[in-house]
């Protein structure tokens, strides 16, 4: 009897097991040939997919499906114009906008020129916390939107002309604008995202409604998929695939067996620690692209020890980048010698000129000259795998310039970030940045100039600004490029970073899909992919 | 025994609130600027940081502000509401997403610990010293020596892709087959000290007088086993299963990040990384009930195995 009632008690937790285990059976793989089967791609759990307040890969990722940009990218980098059927300007200050005729929102609402303007005075405005808010600094009247208690509600740079026109006019000419509307957060807001004007309705980023060649399947599947599936009325270019099945992962590793086995379509970024074994692995499914991102080691140029370019010249020569790209890096990354990426127009190779050349013996009685400190600390944050670089190039400048040399693990970036705001010492420091949009003016702008939202070298040049200033105001791209140029030049000379490395898209893909291509913004291209 | 619950139930309110208390005074002192972990590496506006400062009372810093924001909290969570994390979702939806399938593989983990390490560890206390016996505890040493960091992506790589038996990840809506091995994984630890723990207290019981005596009395071996044995061996492997329960519960970050399954460990640890400070301290409040529940349901077996622990 008593034995009997044992027994039940160990039996207990496996009839559960097996009775919650049928309820939640049924989400196993389907089908393998069907030619208007979804792929199926790999992302993070997107922080937020209202297009304003989205600013990392997997919510934009999710958002280049459903919505389409009023300008995209072509194979130099150039602006497009893809939902907009013109996008012009006499003089860089007030720019028209004149969109496609055609394209309606999935829930079969007309896009007009409304739509834009609702949604940016939504994102402009202050008190709605939008993350890509700063997007839309150039346009006048932004000043009056932020604060507290804002004093206006809207931009009084957007104005409507008619269903399909409407006019950006700047507080000062900027001739990227075109450039910055291929972002994400410069796409349109159907009147359903709104419960009453300028406020955004519950259930909206659940299940968010766009204008792009695919629509939502269903809500937002936290932490485990988004799905999407083509929109037939979309008038634009069509995907090749019938649908898309954005799977959520919290480590790479997961995806990337994943992919090995055929179970996930593509893999965005091979974890580092695949990355020897995955030519291998993965054969010509295994590509690589360039991306935006551009690896430095930064100075806080307000330390006196630092204060010298000869110093900072000279750590730079230092430093072998060719050798630390190859043996850490698996050349999954290039060596950088200039302060703009290869993917911009205007980039130039080698514009750090001798310092970029690897040369221990002129850095070393360089560095002697200047009288640069006997030891050196480079601090890093410990969550984003550099401690393998940041060592091996402490060892360079060990043995290259006889100094001492720590590398110091802040927790997070953050905490580094924060340590620098409040001016302490910290040595130098790894910074990364990645584009918003491809411009030379952005890889410049908010690192270097003295009021700059990235600038945590105290790096402050006033030709510097002049020239950067210029650029903005300059009559076509070109002129701009030239000034932009001239900057970057004067940085060559102050050296307030060291160019390291810049980024590269390292993918994989399944044998179910083929021409896969992931943009410079880690973005797979979702009208190019096709099932094999 | 109903005084004997009871008196248990109210040691367990206290527990509740000592705990919580100390959980949100740790996430409170180990914050740094979750504003800025959530941007990444990013700048944050000025505008995006007064709006979440404001909406989280980043601003109540210190001793006061610290007892402010816990009774916020504390008000919340009394009403039912853990309150949103710093994403803006509702952690009492992330919860409920990510519970079952934790629930799931905690039980499948459990279910294999005790079908084979209770099981393995009986057999390998009455055949003490046997080929048997000396082979299970070679593989439980080898087990108990292999953290879950190891393990897990061992087992998906040669189990999940290499010899493709079972599928490399599980998903956020798993069958029961692709539960199993990340259960199965989740639950070796657990296996092998239960194994051990069996195999000590059913050999030791074996050579117990009471065991003389009815062996002397000619009792069949299986009812000596069965019914003597077993049911005073199994104590302290109920103890160690019910606290073991709590630990799978929690345990799973590992396990969950490795097969991709979007539970309570896989929140937890996500939770952590980006200093979201209410969805952290929210997960952890829940298993704290967890874990005082199942010491509950292990306090009162006790006392149905043995009545001398009625204590009253």
């Amino acid at each position: 009897m008593r034995v009997r009632r044992l027994a039940a008690w160990t039996a207990l937790p496996l009839a559960v097991t097996l009775g919650l285990a049928a309820c939640g059976s049924g989400g196993g793989s389907g089908g393998a040939s069907d030619p208007d089967a979804a792929v199926r791609i790999e992302i993070a759990e997107p922080q937020h997919l209202v297009p304003t307040n989205t600013n990392e890969t997997s919510g934009s990722q999710v958002l280049s499906a459903l919505f389409s940009p009023l300008v995209d990218y072509d194979e130099a980098n150039k602006p497009h114009e893809v939902a907009a059927e013109k996008v012009t300007s006499s003089d860089n200050k007030v720019w028209t906008i004149k969109l496609k005729p055609g394209y309606t929102f999935h829930n079969g609402e007309k896009v007009t020129a409304d739509n834009y303007v609702d949604a940016w005075n939504y994102g402009a405005y202050a008190p709605n916390g939008q993350n890509s808010s700063y997007f839309f600094e150039k346009i006048a009247g932004y000043d009056d939107l932020q604060g507290e208690t804002p004093k206006a509600k809207t931009l009084s740079g957007l104005k409507k002309v008619d269903d399909l026109t409407f006019t950006v006019t700047l507080t000062e000419p900027y001739v990227d604008f075109k450039t910055m509307l291929g972002y994400t957060a410069f796409y349109p807001l159907p009147k359903a995202a709104f419960s009453a004007p300028g406020v955004l309705a519950d259930g909206y980023e659940q299940a968010p409604i766009g204008q792009g060649p695919f629509k939502m399947k269903g809500n937002w599947q936290h932490d485990a998929k988004v799905e999407v599936e083509k929109y037939d009325a979309f008038p634009g270019q069509q995907p090749k695939v019938g649908g898309v099945e954005f799977r959520i992962y919290q480590q790479p590793t997961a995806a990337y067996a994943d992919v090995l086995s055929d179970n996930l379509d593509v893999i965005k970024t091979i974890p580092t620690e695949n990355l020897s074994t995955a030519a291998t692995d993965l054969g010509d499914r295994f590509q690589q692209s360039p991306a935006s991102s551009l690896q430095v080691l930064a100075f806080p140029t307000f330390q006196k020890e630092f204060a010298k370019p000869e110093v900072r010249k000279a750590i730079s020569m230092a430093i072998d980048r060719d050798e630390i790209t190859k043996s850490i890096f698996k050349d999954s990354q290039q060596p950088a010698r200039s302060f703009v990426s290869p993917v911009v127009a205007g980039y130039r190779e080698n514009t750090i000129g001798t310092a970029g050349s690897f040369d221990p013996a002129k850095a070393k009685a360089m560095y002697e000259a200047a009288g640069g400190p006997k030891k050196i600390e480079l601090s890093y944050n410990g969550d984003g795998g550099h401690k393998d670089w940041i060592d091996a190039t402490c060892n360079q400048l060990k043995t290259n310039l006889g100094v001492d040399c720590v590398g110091t693990a802040e927790p997070k970036f953050a905490d580094l970030l924060t340590k620098l705001k409040q001016k302490q010492s910290v040595g130098l420091f790894r910074m990364g940045w990645v584009m918003d949009y491809p411009s030379m003016e952005n890889y410049l702008g908010p690192l270097y100039s003295t009021n700059g939202s990235s600038n945590y070298y105290g790096y402050s040049n006033p030709e510097f600004d002049k020239l950067l200033a210029e650029g903005a105001r300059a009559a076509t791209e070109d002129e701009a490029v030239k000034k932009y140029q001239a900057a970057e030049d004067l940085l060559a000379q102050d050296m307030p970073v060291i160019p390291l490395r810049y980024g590269q898209n390292n993918f994989g893909h399944s044998t179910k899909v083929k021409n896969v291509h992931v943009d410079l913004f880690d973005r797979v291209d979702l009208l190019k992919i096709e099932r094999a | 025994m109903l005084r004997f619950i009871l008196r248990r139930l109210l040691q367990m309110v206290l527990a509740f609130f000592g705990t919580t208390l100390i959980v949100y005074a740790l996430m409170f002192a180990g914050q740094g600027d979750p504003i800025q972990a959530l941007a990444g590496e990013r700048p944050v506006t000025a505008a995006q940081r007064a709006y979440l400062t404001e909406k989280y009372h980043l601003d109540a810093t210190g001793i006061g502000g610290f007892f402010y924001r816990y009774f916020n909290y504390l008000g919340g969570l009394l009403r039912g509401d853990l309150g949103q994390s710093l994403t803006g979702r509702q952690i009492g939806d992330i919860l409920a997403a990510a519970w079952p399938v934790t629930v799931k593989l905690a039980l499948i983990a459990m279910a294999v610990t005790i079908l084979v390490g209770v099981t393995a560890g009986v057999i390998a206390g009455i055949r003490r010293a046997g080929v048997f016996d000396h082979a299970t505890l070679v593989l439980t040493l080898l087990v108990l020596g292999i953290p879950t960091i190891v393990l897990a992506p061992l087992a998906q790589y040669f189990l999940g892709v290499r010899w493709p038996i079972f599928p490399p990840t599980a998903g956020a809506q798993p069958s029961l087959w692709a539960l199993l091995l990340p259960g199965i994984v989740l639950g070796s630890l657990s296996l092998a000290t239960a194994l051990r723990l069996t195999r000590t207290s059913v050999s030791e019981n074996l050579r117990a007088d009471y065991v003389r005596t009815a062996r002397a009395k000619g009792l069949v071996r299986r009812r000596i086993v069965g019914v003597h044995v077993l049911r005073n061996s199994l104590i302290p492997v109920v103890t160690f299963l019910g606290v073991e329960l709590g630990n799978l519960m929690s345990g799973a970050i590992i396990t969950e990040g490795v097969f991709n399954i979007p539970g309570v460990g896989f929140n937890l640890f996500r939770g952590i990384r980006t200093e979201d400070g209410p969805l952290v301290v929210g997960i952890v409040s829940v298993l704290v009930v967890v874990y005082l529940l199942s010491n509950l349901v292990v306090d009162v077996l006790y006392a149905v195995l043995d009545p001398r622990i009625r204590y009253e």
